[in-house]
């Protein structure tokens, strides 16, 4: 091969929201990867200036209709830390069971709808439908089984209306959750047998030359979600009020999303491979023997591989809801008294996608005077452009289908949200051969 | 010969991705509607793209960039009928709260080189620029409103949508009263049903996510919560000023109200 190749896809598919990809390499390697992120701004940290911190869960939730729970989690944490209130425990475990329903919910998405056509070189989960359509079947009613919590806690799947700050609107009826509670070992079957056809796909050679450096939260007692000390791979802890002393975001002119770096300058990564590597002591034991007998403990640092360790999420999701369930204590009260006053607050919870942090200064009428929010995939951005950087050096002399098609399924492998990025994907594969 | 499917196609402008995953969340139909049309070009669910015409297209998403304004144009002239979908792409979304705001002032206080963003000052509904054949209200939309819109072009019958108050829908499910309850400045009276009344139901003053009903009659309610109920103006304000900030309902009231000072 001559002269020097250019792989542009204008448009990635299935992901969440819009951007490309540009790459460019010749013999000698890889020149060029730029990740790009054209979604448009929507400015939300500004326009949250002068609004009640009140308003906060319901305006950031609209950042991302794949995860708004996460918005809404993170910023009821983050409101709650500046009016110096904390919450009932019973308060916070209804919070994790709706959570789990977002987790399962957006896993399953992407495990059966968008990551396993690839392993079948199938454009879509309508195609893997009519090969597999038991799979497909199974997932659907696994993803609604998800979406019952959400609906059941939240009011509604997308856009959850009972979050507030303090608690909720209203408390779930006893009967409803005793049906919900039903509903859920039919679910955990199908979690199993997700987990188990995950197992079954076989993900492409990717030996990585330089390890993951790995973050995520870590709780005393529980599979992060809601609370715990932000950790790294390489033994770092920081408390998450600390998170922008050490995290700091970059403008690149690619890109419509701020690159988030560790220290300034180190790349990191963030999700479901993160959370299984920091945390996997703490997944629920069913989810725990699973991993185990199908050979998934960590370290696992293929990220073509990464689609195991969501269906083992979706199992220890279901597993811990069926928990919270069974102990469940009704709160004294829907949501715990407030009174405005000036302050700053900070916090951390683990969307779907990763860690979200969300830090708002506050006025003593509870207006905010400035937000601060950084969502998972711009942490991961700079992580998913070195993938495929070093993905790329082993395929060089390769079909430039093959080329595209892997990009593209090294970038679906870490499930960006590039909505919540920029708050799509544009993959740029173009291959122009140069004559000397 | 069997009948050609009509071919589905959905596009995306400046949103949260939430309406178009509706349909995804369609658990129980998905398969079944996958058999009755052709899915050509729906990025967020398939890497198949097939070139238009489209039969029905589904656009999410507000106007707010100066490609984008272009882009409609090329959808729209792609399908035969366009639906938009959802509180962005009918009203502008949350993110025209810019329109009464400095979009440079906005820029420079996210990015510190903001002129490498493109965006227009106004985020704008996409019949602003283009013909629209129906729409979907919410922020999210109704599943089973979408479910009706798709059923009722499959089978060339008019979709039934409601254009009434949530407060018809709060009456039939049984809920509380809030307007009346003091429970707080609610928007049912002049907000578009297809929740099914969801936050009153759940002990929340309506929000507004579905936009202004039909002849609304904002003002009548703002003097209502002003000098009956004593709500604040700012809050109030707020109520306006949220998901459907630029339908002009309740983007005039919010003037008024800001003259009003």
């Amino acid at each position: 091969m001559s002269g020097e190749t250019t792989i542009r896809v204008d448009y990635l598919a299935r992901v969440e929201g819009e951007g490309a990809l540009h790459v460019r390499y010749d013999q000698n390697g890889v020149r060029e990867v730029r990740l790009e992120i054209f979604e448009p701004p929507r400015f939300f940290e500004a326009l949250l200036r002068g609004r009640n911190a009140l308003e906060a869960p319901d305006i950031t939730a609209r950042i991302c209709g794949i995860c708004p729970v996460a918005y809404q989690m993170s910023a009821v944490h983050a409101v709650e830390a500046a009016l110096e209130v904390q919450v009932p425990e019973e308060i916070r475990r209804l919070r994790r069971l709706l959570y789990c329903g977002e987790w399962i919910e957006s896993h399953v998405l992407h495990v059966a709808m968008l990551h396993a056509p690839d392993f079948f070189e199938l454009p879509s989960a309508v195609e893997l439908a009519r090969l597999q359509p038991a799979v497909v079947r199974d997932a659907l009613a696994l993803k609604k089984a998800g979406n019952a919590i959400v609906a059941l806690l939240g009011g509604r799947e997308i856009h959850p209306i009972n979050v507030r700050v303090g608690g909720f609107w209203r408390l779930p009826r006893a009967g409803e959750l005793a049906e919900l509670a039903r509903s859920l070992p039919a679910a955990r079957e199908r979690a199993e047998a997700l987990v188990h056809f995950a197992a079954s796909l076989e993900p492409p050679p990717f030996p990585r030359p330089k390890p993951y450096l790995f973050v995520a939260l870590r709780h005393e007692e529980e599979y992060p979600m809601c609370g715990g000390v932000l950790s790294t791979s390489d033994g770092r802890s920081f408390d998450p009020g600390q998170f922008e002393d050490h995290f700091l975001e970059h403008q690149v002119p690619h890109s419509n999303a701020l690159h988030c770096l560790l220290e300034g300058r180190e790349p990191y990564l963030v999700g479901p491979l993160a959370r299984f590597h920091l945390n996997f002591a703490k997944l629920a034991p069913t989810a725990r023997a699973l991993a185990e007998a199908v050979g998934a403990r960590p370290p696992r640092p293929n990220p073509f591989g990464s689609i195991l360790v969501r269906a083992l999420e979706v199992l220890h999701a279901v597993e811990t809801a069926q928990e919270i369930l069974a102990d469940y204590r009704q709160p004294a009260v829907a949501a715990v008294p407030l009174a405005a006053k000036a302050g700053r607050g900070a916090a951390i919870t683990e969307a779907p996608r990763g860690i979200l942090y969300h830090r708002y200064d506050l006025d003593e009428k509870g207006r905010i005077l400035e937000a601060k929010i950084v969502p998972p995939t711009s942490q991961n951005q700079r992580t998913i452009e070195e993938d495929l950087r070093f993905l790329l050096d082993g395929l060089l002399g390769e079909d430039s289908d093959l080329v595209r098609r892997r990009c593209e399924q090294a970038i679906r492998n870490h499930d960006p949200c590039i909505s919540c990025a920029t708050h799509f994907l544009r993959l740029d594969l173009e291959r122009v051969e140069e004559v000397p | 010969m069997a009948q050609r499917k009509p071919r589905l196609a959905v596009f995306k402008f400046t949103s949260c991705d939430g309406c178009q995953l509706s349909l995804l969340d369609c658990e129980d139909e998905l398969l079944a509607v996958a058999e009755r049309v052709e899915i050509a070009h729906f990025l967020e669910a398939s890497s198949r793209v097939l070139p238009g015409p489209y039969d029905i297209g589904l656009v999410e998403g507000s106007i707010s960039t100066p490609a984008q304004v272009e882009e409609i144009r090329r959808v729209r002239e792609a399908c035969r009928l366009l639906v938009t979908i959802g509180a962005c792409a009918t009203a502008g979304g949350i993110q025209a709260l810019r329109n009464a705001a400095d979009v440079a002032e906005y820029q420079r206080l996210i990015y510190p080189a903001p002129e490498q963003i493109r965006a227009l000052e106004r985020s704008t509904p996409v019949a602003d620029h283009v013909a629209v054949d129906f729409e979907l209200r919410g922020c999210p939309i109704d599943k089973g409103q979408l479910m009706e819109l798709l059923s009722a072009l499959l089978n060339r019958r008019c979709p039934r949508l409601a254009r009434h108050a949530v407060c018809v829908e709060c009456k039939a499910r049984g809920a509380v009263c809030l307007a009346v309850a003091g429970g707080g400045p609610c928007m049912g009276p002049v907000t578009q049903a297809g929740c099914g009344a969801l936050c009153p139901a759940h002990g929340r003053p309506c929000y507004g996510c579905f936009g202004p009903k039909e002849n609304a009659n904002v003002d009548a309610l703002v003097h209502w919560w002003r000098h009956v109920q004593g709500v604040e103006r700012a809050q109030i304000a707020a109520q306006l000023q949220n998901f459907n900030a630029a339908a002009a309902a309740f983007e005039d009231a919010a003037r008024r109200l800001e003259g009003e000072k």
